[in-house]
C-alpha cells in the first residue's frame, strides 16, 4: 500500500490524475481551484508531460478536445464561471464520442458570484450543459481521499464508454486538507482505433466529428449515444448508504453536504428520530434504484444542498413524488451547520409522522 | 507519361463548392504539399467551421472537426502530445479573425509548431454571405446591406500585419490564388509553411486571398479580377515574417 499523505483536495485531484496516466493539462486561472493548474505547471514538466496555461477557458477546453481525439488521457480544471465558457467545448467532445475529464470546483452563483463553495452548478453539469442532447459522467467526492480515487475512476469510465466525465466538486473539498492515500496504478491499456495519431499510410483516415447534416444520420448517433447512457446508468450508479437500515426519514445530500447532515443524521439518532443518509457518488447516473427502495421504506425525504435546490427534483422524480421531499439549503457560498440540518430533519420527522 | 493527377492526399469525394471557389485550388495546393514532402501518413488536418468544414472528408489524412475558429486550440492539443506528427489547420476569415482571434493570436504568440492555412475571401460563405471581419470598406453584403460603413461595423482585420507584430510567430506571408503566377506561389509559400513544421520552426502561416463568386454575386471570372483590383490593394501580397530568412 501507498503511504498516506496530507493534502489539499485539489492537489490531490492533480496528483490523482498522473498517476492515472494523464499527461496533458490545459487550464485558466480561477478560484478556488488555482491549485489544479499550479500543481500541474510544477509537475507535468518533470514527467514529460503538457502543462499548458490557455488564453481563456474555451481554448483550453478545445485544446482537450484535441488531445482526447488523439486518444490521449487529458483533463480541464476550473470553476463554476470557467465551467460555463467550457460547455460549448464539452458539447464538441461529448458530440465526438471523446473521453476527457472536465473538473469543476464549483463557486457560489450565478454571473461571477463569489469564491465560496457552492453545489449550484448540480443542473449544468447533470442535465448536459451546453447545448444538444448528451450526458456526462458526474462524480461527486465528499472527501480527500475521493477527490484521488474519483479523479481516477473518471477517466477509466471516461475511457471504457467514450464519455467526457466531470468531477463536480466545490470550494471546500478543494481547499481542505486530508490524509490520502495514492495507489500506483499499471498504465491503463486502452485500445482507441479510432483516434487521430496519423494513418501511417495503412488505414482509411481517421475523422473526430460531431457534424452530421443529415437529420437521420443525426437521430441515429443520438439514440445509439442514449443505448451507451443506459448502460451506464444500469451498471455504473454509485452511492453511500448511511443509517438506512432502519430509516423512517431520509436525507440525500452529496459532497459537503452530505459531511455536514452526516453529523445531522447521527445527533437525531441520538434523539430518538429514525433517520438515515443517501449519498449519492455518482450524480448522473443518478443512483434510482436506491431512491425508488427509500420511497417505499421512508415517510419522507431531506434534501440538503448548497444551492436553492436542484438535486430535489431529481430525488422527485425518482422517489416518484410518493413521498415529501423538503429541501435543507443555504447558497451564495454559505455551508449550511448541522443544526440547521437537524432542525430540517426534527421538522420533518414531527410533519410526516 | 503522366502529366497531370490528383494529390494522393486527396480522396476521391468530391468537392462541395459552389462553381469558381478557390478553395478547390488551395486544398489541391495543400495535399501536394502532403504527397511531396510526403507527410501525409503523419499529419493531423483540422477543419473549420464554414465553407471549409466538410474538409475532413477531402484530406486522406486523419481530420478532426474543430468548433468555430478554435482550430488552433485544437491543434495545439494534437500537436503538444504529438509532436512528432504533422498538424495543421484550414481556416476561413470568420473563423480566424471574429470568433476564433483570440486562438488565433496566442497560438501565435506561443509559436505553436503548426501549420495554418488562412482563407480570406472578405464574407461569410457558408451562411449566405455576411460581412466578414475582413469585409472590405463599402462592401456589400448581407449584413452590410448598405457597403460595410467603416464609421458603424469598423475596419477590415489585416490578419497578416497584425500577426507579424508579434515576437513569437516564426513565419505570415500573404498569397493569393486569382492567377497562374500567384498560385505558384501561393504552392511555394504553402510547402514552406510545411517545411518549417517538420524542421521545428514554429507557428507558420499562409493567409490566401481568395475568391467567393456567389456571395460577391460575380461570375468567377470577374470575381479573380476582383481579387486584383480590390483584394490585393487593401491586402497586399507577401512575406510578412521570416525569422529564419532574417537571422540567415
Amino acid at each position: 500500500m501507498a503511504e498516506k499523505v496530507l493534502m489539499k483536495g485539489n492537489e490531490a485531484i492533480a496528483e490523482a490524475a498522473i498517476k492515472a496516466g494523464c499527461r496533458h493539462y490545459f487550464g485558466y486561472p480561477i478560484t478556488p481551484q488555482t491549485e489544479i493548474a499550479a500543481y500541474m505547471a510544477k509537475r507535468m514538466p518533470k514527467i514529460g508531460g503538457t502543462f499548458l496555461q490557455a488564453e481563456s477557458e474555451v481554448a483550453a477546453i478545445n485544446m482537450v478536445y484535441g488531445v482526447a481525439g488523439a486518444g490521449f488521457r487529458v483533463m480541464t480544471s476550473s470553476s463554476s464561471p470557467g465551467v460555463s465558457l467550457k460547455q460549448e467545448g464539452i458539447s464538441y467532445i461529448a458530440g465526438a464520442d471523446l473521453p476527457a475529464l472536465i473538473v469543476n470546483v464549483q463557486r457560489g452563483g450565478p454571473g461571477l458570484g463569489g469564491i465560496q463553495p457552492s453545489q449550484s452548478d448540480y443542473f449544468q453539469a447533470t442535465k448536459g450543459g451546453g447545448h444538444g442532447d448528451y450526458h456526462l459522467i458526474v462524480l461527486a467526492p465528499a472527501s480527500v481521499q475521493e477527490m484521488a480515487d474519483l479523479t481516477i475512476k473518471a477517466f477509466d469510465l471516461a475511457d471504457q464508454y467514450r464519455v467526457p466525465a466531470m468531477l463536480l466538486a466545490d470550494g471546500t473539498m478543494g481547499q481542505m486538507m486530508e490524509p490520502v492515500e495514492l495507489p500506483d496504478l499499471p498504465p491503463a491499456e486502452i485500445e482507441k482505433p479510432w483516434a487521430v495519431r496519423g494513418t501511417k499510410g495503412e488505414r482509411k483516415h481517421n475523422i473526430i466529428n460531431s457534424l452530421y447534416l443529415d437529420p437521420e444520420l443525426l437521430e441515429k448517433t443520438n439514440f445509439e449515444r442514449f443505448e451507451k447512457y443506459k448502460v451506464i446508468e444500469e451498471k455504473e450508479a454509485m452511492y453511500e448508504s448511511f443509517m438506512m437500515e432502519d430509516a423512517e426519514y431520509c436525507v440525500v445530500a452529496f459532497g459537503i453536504a452530505a459531511r455536514v447532515s452526516k453529523n445531522a443524521v447521527v445527533a437525531a439518532r441520538k434523539k430518538g428520530i429514525k433517520v438515515g443518509l443517501i449519498r449519492p457518488i455518482t450524480l448522473w447516473p443518478f443512483p434510482k434504484k436506491v431512491m425508488a427502495e427509500a420511497a417505499e421504506q421512508c415517510k419522507a425525504f431531506l434534501s440538503v444542498e448548497l444551492s436553492m435546490g436542484q438535486m430535489i427534483e431529481d430525488i422527485k422524480l425518482h422517489t416518484g413524488c410518493k413521498k415529501p421531499v423538503e429541501l435543507c439549503c443555504r447558497t451564495g457560498g454559505m455551508i449550511p451547520a448541522p443544526e440547521q440540518v437537524l432542525g430540517s430533519i426534527e421538522k420533518l420527522a414531527k410533519e410526516n409522522q | 507519361m503522366v502529366v497531370f493527377e490528383k494529390p494522393k492526399a486527396l480522396t476521391d469525394a468530391p468537392f462541395h463548392y459552389c462553381p469558381g471557389c478557390t478553395h478547390g485550388i488551395i486544398h489541391r495546393l495543400v495535399a501536394e504539399a502532403l504527397d511531396e514532402l510526403g507527410i501525409e501518413g503523419k499529419t493531423v488536418g483540422v477543419a473549420p467551421v464554414g465553407c471549409a468544414v466538410m474538409a475532413y472528408n477531402y484530406f486522406t489524412c486523419d481530420m478532426v472537426e474543430a468548433a468555430h475558429g478554435r482550430a488552433p486550440a485544437v491543434a495545439t492539443g494534437l500537436k503538444r502530445c504529438m509532436p512528432e506528427n504533422v498538424i495543421f489547420t484550414y481556416q476561413g476569415d470568420g473563423d480566424l479573425a471574429s470568433i476564433g482571434m483570440a486562438e488565433t493570436v496566442h497560438a501565435a504568440t506561443r509559436n505553436e509548431n503548426i501549420t495554418i492555412i488562412f482563407v480570406n475571401n472578405a464574407i461569410y460563405g457558408m451562411t449566405g454571405g455576411q460581412m466578414a471581419p475582413t469585409s472590405l470598406p463599402g462592401q456589400v453584403t448581407q449584413t452590410s446591406p448598405y457597403g460595410r460603413d467603416v464609421t458603424t461595423a469598423g475596419y477590415p482585420v489585416k490578419v497578416s500585419e497584425m500577426l507579424s507584430t508579434l515576437d513569437g510567430p516564426e513565419y505570415i506571408e500573404r498569397v493569393a490564388v486569382n492567377n497562374v503566377k500567384n498560385v505558384r506561389n501561393a504552392k511555394k509559400a504553402i510547402l514552406k509553411a510545411f517545411k518549417n513544421q517538420i524542421e521545428g520552426k514554429g507557428f507558420s502561416l499562409v493567409e490566401v486571398v481568395s475568391s467567393c463568386p456567389t456571395n460577391w454575386g460575380m461570375t468567377p471570372s470577374k470575381a479573380l479580377e476582383w481579387i486584383d483590383e480590390n483584394m490585393i490593394p487593401y491586402y497586399p501580397l507577401g512575406v510578412y515574417k521570416d525569422r529564419s530568412a532574417k537571422e540567415e
